[in-house]
């Protein structure tokens, strides 16, 4: 009697638990400077805006190259270390392979009706999201507030990175 | 009340866009955005639902959002806050439309 009992009380229990909750907040950490690691967080995160989910983004160590104004419309396809692009190593390494993969990836970055990096930042900034720059980062490449593009909403440490993201899924790219 | 048997006859799919494409209506629209959370739908929303419809009519899809925003005259900021909590789908269920495929 007693087991029965226990049993239909962990089936009403398990009932009510069933359904997964939403995402309501993502944080998305971007840490890396070449074309092909930035645009996949900017997607993610405009992708959530477009879900009604709240986006916060941070740059941090070569990440941060896509919001500093003056690099951010030059950032490069990596073309050396990376087996799945299919170029040999030696041959990656040779000058003008990453101009010619950057060449062919914006091609077909544009013909999806994805924005160049620019662009795009200002956009996923209009849908409410928040950007961030990495206070460590900022430091160690000596950097300052002038330096980065107007999207930007701040210099903030680790410490106030993680307090932004309560409630949030954290996101590292 | 009147408004409310407008939708009760009609279909949805399990995205809880409408199933039939000709079952939408001005009148429609307008409950739906209730529905959504949009509100009363004002000149600006039907900027929007009119483009989207003449979109997905011409090209069978609903546009990205960057097209909408370039093409249409409302901004990104506007169009966020016309359809708050996620305007593409938002949008897309107002103007009668399936759910949007694509990521951007």
């Amino acid at each position: 009697m007693n087991n029965s009992g226990l049993d239909t009380m962990q089936m009403e229990q398990k009932d009510t638990t069933e359904k997964p909750k939403p995402i309501e907040k993502v944080s998305i950490i971007i840490s890396k400077g070449s074309l092909e690691a930035v645009y996949p967080g900017l997607i993610m995160a405009n992708g959530a805006r477009m879900e009604g989910i709240e986006a916060t983004l941070f740059f941090t160590f070569f990440g941060l190259e896509s919001i500093i104004d003056k690099k951010m419309d030059k950032l490069k396809v990596a073309t050396v270390g990376n087996p799945a692009m299919h170029i040999p190593t030696m041959l990656g390494g040779l000058p003008g392979m990453s101009a010619f993969a950057t060449k062919k990836m914006k091609g077909e970055i544009e013909k999806l009706d994805i924005p160049p990096i620019r662009e795009f930042m200002e956009m996923i900034h209009d849908t409410g999201a928040e950007i961030y720059a990495c206070k460590a980062t900022v430091e160690m490449f000596h950097l300052d507030e002038d330096d980065f593009c107007d999207q930007v909403d701040g210099i903030i440490s680790v410490g106030e990175f993680y307090e932004k993201s309560a409630g949030a899924e954290i996101i590292f790219t | 009340m009147e408004t409310k048997q407008l939708t009760e006859a009609i279909e949805f799919d399990k995205d809880g866009h409408l199933a039939n494409l000709e079952d939408w209506s001005e009148g429609i629209a307008q409950e739906l955005a209730y529905l959504e959370e949009v509100g009363e739908l004002n000149d600006r929303h039907w900027v929007v639902i009119n483009f989207l419809r003449k979109e997905f009519e011409e090209k069978g899809d609903t546009p990205t959002i960057r097209k909408l925003t370039k093409q249409s005259g409302v901004s990104t900021k506007e169009l966020y806050q016309l359809f708050p909590k996620g305007p593409a789908k938002k949008a897309a269920k107002v103007a009668g439309l399936p759910k949007p495929k694509g990521c951007i």
